[in-house]
């Protein structure tokens, strides 16, 4: 699989990402700058987390403008891979490749910790590897993580099977006190209707280490190397 | 010219930081504060462009840039500078 980890101004969980598919994983994996216009052929592009161009303006607002990003958007556009992890899915919402938008936690707070999460569905290159209903454990840290939608968008991701990951706790229960940040619908992961661009707040690359001792991150890269 | 753009969170949309300053704000004395929105304030100088096409081109930005519809709302004013 050749992956493509983009690195924009700010950008600060690029090396964990990179170091996760290149390293662990043995992927041929390629660093993406943000001011680039040509994109060669990738199977898997990942939005780091971070702070792109400092979260001026909103989270992902003028990341989502980068030269690189019109050549992203084709490409996920025409079913390439996309994997946007915290300022990552900032940045798919931003774009328009994903719906809805993520404000500031409802505590006003900067949340760094570990949560549970239910996988609501597997059917995605993303969560193929997990069981439905599986919970992992997975850490977030972000001010800005909570997910809305209206309504009908809402019940549209629903009807399609599109929310892939939920806030939940440790037995899969997931409801308003599972909730860390005010999202709507506990909504951790959402996926586009095909499928092939995914955005999540929290950061699995941070826990796909074996030399740590929480490792659930790998069962969203376990998926993706098997699904490729 | 210069446009005074105004964003703020959309009616429906809870607004954390409006809510901690209402409430600081009783706490202070003032229960006639009934409601607070905490928005963005954005002036921007524009040139060579007349007011028929700095209006188009601010309610572009607007909608490109500067708000996220999906959560915010903006009005804005044109002056002239001259």
């Amino acid at each position: 699989m050749k992956c493509g980890v983009v690195v924009f101004p700010g950008s600060n969980c690029d090396h964990d990402s990179y170091h996760v598919l290149k390293h662990l994983y043995g992927q041929e994996t390629h660093w993406i700058w943000h001011k680039d216009q040509v994109l060669e052929p990738f199977d898997l592009i990942v939005l780091p987390g971070g702070f792109s161009y400092g979260d001026y303006l909103r989270p992902g607002a003028i990341a989502r403008f980068s030269p690189i990003m019109k050549a992203i958007i084709k490409y996920a556009n025409a079913g390439g891979r996309v994997l946007g992890i915290c300022n990552g899915f900032q940045i798919l919402v931003e774009s328009g490749l994903l719906p809805g938008a993520l404000r500031r936690n409802a505590s006003q707070k900067f949340i760094c910790k570990y949560v549970h999460l239910r996988v609501e569905s597997n059917q995605t290159p993303y969560t193929s590897r997990c069981e439905k209903n599986a919970v992992l454990k997975i850490p977030v840290a972000h001010a800005d993580g909570g997910y809305f939608v209206e309504p009908e968008t809402l019940k549209a991701l629903e009807d399609q099977d599109r929310i892939i990951l939920r806030y939940s706790d440790a037995a899969g229960r997931s409801d308003a006190t599972t909730n860390p940040n005010g999202s709507v619908g506990q909504i951790a992961g959402v996926a586009n209707a095909e499928k092939n661009v995914l955005g999540m707040m929290p950061h699995p690359e941070r826990c796909a280490d074996p030399l740590w001792p929480d490792r659930d991150g790998r069962y969203i890269f376990d998926s993706l190397i098997h699904s490729s | 010219m210069l446009a005074k753009i105004h964003v703020t969170l959309k009616k429906g949309v809870l607004d954390p930081q409006g809510k901690a300053v209402h409430h600081a704000l009783n706490d202070l004395g003032y229960p006639e504060v009934e409601g607070v929105q905490i928005g963005k304030y954005m002036e921007i100088r524009l040139a060579g462009v007349t007011s028929d096409e700095a209006e188009k081109r601010v309610q572009e930005m607007c909608e490109k840039l500067l708000a996220n519809t999906v959560i915010e709302s903006y009005r804005y004013t044109l002056e002239s500078t001259e």
